[in-house]
């Protein structure tokens, strides 16, 4: 057992209202590359996270090399030699690959003030060459595109003479060429004896590129098996394989057949790539894929927030142009943020205004003075019709429960007469209790004849909300579900990846 | 296949890097600079003259050197609003220690130099340690400078008659004694020295590294084992300490130390790193930028001076560059 680098055991870790990771276990042994999958919130990332420091564990135990250790903090996992690539890359964009690569450590020449600049980039053009890297060190980190970004890091992880190397979703934004220079220097670094943790959602790919494969749910271990002998069936259904909601759901009436909303062909870049879909009148439209499938993009696209490259979108079967979020609220359309606190409430605000706050000018009286009076019968009528529990109108957003205060951003929207709302990620941060008041919210607008998007990376949550279900993956609609489709075929059409890409 | 794929990028991200960095902005500006020169040249035949050049070079010095500090400060990501009255209140105590205490003129100078240095250190622990947004903290240290200066000063001006030998210090000219008839102030030296030690500083040096290092991702700065803490605090200290020495070099100029005079300073300063290429998010910025956007502003001043254009209306120019300048900063960040 001597190749065993390192061993966590029975790693709980909770957050204020989740249990992240409940009795986690992990092993990585010298030289092999091991992929850790799951679905969004499995908790892959925050167990790596607590191996390298980010992260303090609340109970368990970590070995390395056979000792146990703490790794109280980033630093003491460098210097045991575990380096952690973050999904967002930690560079400094104004610096050069060298002085990336050294920050902190950097050479000094006499007197001790000066940087040794030559010296820091002869070190570095070494390390990149050990890689077979072409990049001239003295570049400027902004000037390289993101798959040499990501080589930087890895560079920038070896100087520290890693032994563990972790890569949270390395692939996410490489095209099928970088992915193969990755793979290729992942494979050499095995070779050296490094061990590497590969987490991906991209199940084809780790058939490439991985010896073994631990599967993680709900922030349990599930299993790991040898990846020669695993096929990617078993491992969805490993990942997907639980049934949190029993009862079949019980979806409102058939939407009427009558199109509210429809998008032709819209382009972004390469965030959306020709996606075209409509939703009825009265429908629950789930949207699913994984995180980055450019879901979001689409919504705020609609939404007026981003600029699209070329597209039609038509609200009731007339072409609209809708250039700001104020033109998308005119046509009807609210968009409903996942970062309720940033974009949907405003936090020291008490929850009346809050609700009258996208629809102001209905409240004016005399001279632009606010009525006062209105707007508290309309807040009152939402707080009582949406079931928001606040011990007042006077009360500040701030204080709300997660699930109140989405109810609020409701209010808000419906306030403002919108009738296609657009939820994104509905029940991201709210406890488990307060989901399914969300869920039967959903439904009670979705009978009162208004029409919802709903994005949300929880597959139990889309098949039993939705109506219908469309899947994208890497910007482009990768097929549509009838209700009644099941977790693998979502997760089929989610890491279908494209046709290889041009780079 | 790496190589035949990486080269056609090569060219193209040089021109992205040029166009994008803060080096084109200090090229527009230093076109800026003799545009201006040129203009006023063919406007009026009394701006060309040694005389007037002369009077450029002392009216950027003291700008200049507030300007060079707080290049550090913005190039990391912070802001120093209280560099003006800084400069003041280190004006005032030069003063009190030498006029007052008959304080030796070269202890005095250290004295004041001190002082900005201290008020430096103490803006860098309320921004580090109690983690008071920078635009806060130093909006607060403006006033508790300007008080003090008021306090300390007794609300009037301190003259430095008993020691002729400070104003000397700045308005004599060495160059002069060697160069006869070239006889460019002291003060024009000091603001050049200033200039070449704090870009040596910045570039070269590692305090120099981490204020690009913070201004670009500070957290990836703290991740990589960078304290970062610290390093603010030695990057307002510095600031500060550019502040004393422009407080003595005012106090030389105007052999007193005018306890009144200072704020708007900071504005100037700031505008003129901004101009010279300085970008206000972090990360972006040389001292030679720096020290080029010190020039637009006198030399703007200068000359609509000359072209008896009123006080008045010379502000509402500055105003407007400013802006301008901020303006493309804004631009040069959206094209990313």
């Amino acid at each position: 057992m001597s190749d065993v680098l390192v061993s966590m055991e029975g790693i709980d870790k909770s957050f204020p209202g989740v249990h992240a990771l409940n009795q986690c276990k992990f092993e990585l042994k010298k030289g092999e590359v091991h992929a850790l999958v799951g679905e969004n919130g499995a908790g892959k990332s925050t167990l790596m996270k607590v191996l390298a420091g980010v992260y303090s564990k609340d109970a368990g135990r970590i070995l390395y090399k056979g000792a146990e250790v703490e790794i109280p903090n980033p630093r003491a996992a460098q210097h045991l030699g575990i380096s952690l690539i973050h999904q967002e890359l930690n560079l400094m964009n104004h610096l050069s690959v060298a002085q990336n690569i050294f920050i902190g450590r950097e050479p000094r020449r006499r007197p001790r003030l000066f940087l040794d600049e030559r010296r820091i980039n002869e070190q570095a053009k070494g390390l990149l060459e050990m890689l077979h890297l072409d990049i001239d060190p003295r570049t400027k980190v902004a000037d390289l595109t993101v798959a040499k970004q990501q080589m930087v890091e890895i560079a920038k992880a070896l100087s520290f003479n890693s032994e563990v190397l972790i890569m949270d979703e390395p692939t996410a934004a490489l095209t099928e060429k970088e992915i193969e220079d990755l793979f290729r220097i992942i494979r050499q670094l095995r070779d050296k004896g490094v061990g590497v943790v590969h987490i991906s959602h991209r199940l084809e790919e780790l058939k490439q590129i991985s010896d073994r494969i631990t599967v993680m749910r709900d922030g349990q271990y599930v299993g790991t098996t040898a990846t020669k002998e695993a096929s990617i069936d078993e491992i969805i259904r490993m990942m997907v394989g639980r049934t949190i909601f029993g009862a079949r759901p019980e979806l409102p009436e058939k939407p009427s057949s009558e199109v509210v909303l429809e998008a032709r062909h819209l382009h972004r870049g390469r965030v959306i790539r020709d996606v075209s879909f409509n939703l009825k009148r009265g429908e629950i439209l789930g949207f699913a894929g994984l995180v980055g499938a450019g879901r979001t993009e689409v919504a705020r696209a609609i939404f007026g927030a981003d600029p699209l490259d070329s597209g039609e979108i038509y609200v009731r079967g007339e072409r609209v142009h809708i250039k700001t979020p104020a033109d998308a609220v005119r046509h009807g359309i609210a968009y409903l943020s996942e970062d309720r606190k940033r974009y949907g409430l405003t936090l020291g605000m008490d929850v009346e205004s809050n609700l009258v706050l996208a629809a102001f000018h209905k409240f004016l009286g005399y001279l632009g003075w606010v009525n006062r009076s209105k707007t508290g019968e309309r807040a009152d009528h939402y707080v009582k019709a949406l079931n928001i529990r606040t011990p007042g109108l006077q009360q500040k957003a701030r204080n709300l429960s997660g699930g109140n205060q989405q109810k609020v951003v409701v209010g808000k929207w419906l306030t403002a007469d919108t009738n296609i709302l657009i939820f994104d990620e509905p029940t991201r941060g709210i406890d488990v209790g307060a989901k399914s008041e969300i869920y039967r919210l959903l439904n009670d607008l979705a009978k009162q004849g208004r029409s919802i998007i709903m994005i949300s990376s929880e597959l139990p949550e889309v098949l039993r909300m939705s109506h219908r279900i469309v899947v994208m993956c890497e910007g482009r609609i990768t097929g549509e579900l009838a209700s009644g489709a099941d977790q693998e075929g979502i997760m089929k059409l989610a890491t279908q990846r494209g046709e290889t890409r041009a780079a | 296949m790496t190589e035949q794929t990486a080269q056609p990028e090569a060219p193209a991200a040089a021109k992205r890097s040029l166009a994008r960095s803060g080096s084109m902005q200090t090229v527009l500006a230093f076109g800026g600079l003799i545009i201006l020169f040129v203009g006023f040249s063919i406007a009026s035949s009394n701006f060309f003259q040694f005389e007037n050049i002369v009077g450029i070079l002392l009216a950027t010095a003291v700008n200049g050197v507030l300007a060079l500090g707080v290049t550090f400060v913005i190039v990391s990501g912070g802001i120093d609003l209280s560099i003006g009255t800084v400069m003041t209140l280190s004006a005032v105590m030069t003063g009190v220690f030498v006029t007052n205490w008959h304080v030796p003129v070269p202890i005095g100078v250290v004295g004041g130099l001190a002082i900005g240095t201290a008020a430096g250190l103490v803006n860098g622990i309320i921004i580090a340690k109690m983690k008071v947004p920078p635009f806060i903290a130093t909006l607060g240290m403006l006033n508790i400078a300007k008080g003090l200066a008021l306090v300390s000063s007794g609300l009037k001006p301190i003259y430095f008659n008993d020691t002729p030998s400070f104003n000397q210090m700045a308005m004599g000219s060495a160059l002069g004694a060697l160069i006869p008839g070239f006889d460019v102030p002291n003060l024009v030296l000091v603001l050049f020295g200033a200039a070449i030690i704090a870009s040596l500083a910045l570039s070269r040096t590692i305090l120099g590294r981490y204020t690009f290092a913070l201004g670009s991702n500070e957290e990836a700065a703290r991740l990589s084992g960078v304290k970062v803490d610290n390093w603010k605090i030695a990057i307002y200290s510095v600031c500060g300490l550019f502040s004393g020495l422009a407080g003595v070099l005012i106090a030389a100029r105007l052999n007193s130390a005018q306890p009144s005079l200072g704020q708007g300073y900071e504005l100037d300063a700031i505008a003129a790193a901004v101009i010279g290429g300085v970008s206000l998010s972090g990360g972006e910025g040389t001292i030679l930028g720096t020290v080029i956007g010190a020039f637009v502003i006198s030399t703007l001043t200068n000359g609509l001076r000359i072209l008896s254009v009123p006080q008045e209306w010379q502000t509402v120019v500055t105003g407007g560059i400013v802006i301008l300048a901020v303006y493309l900063d804004v631009i040069r960040r959206r094209q990313r």
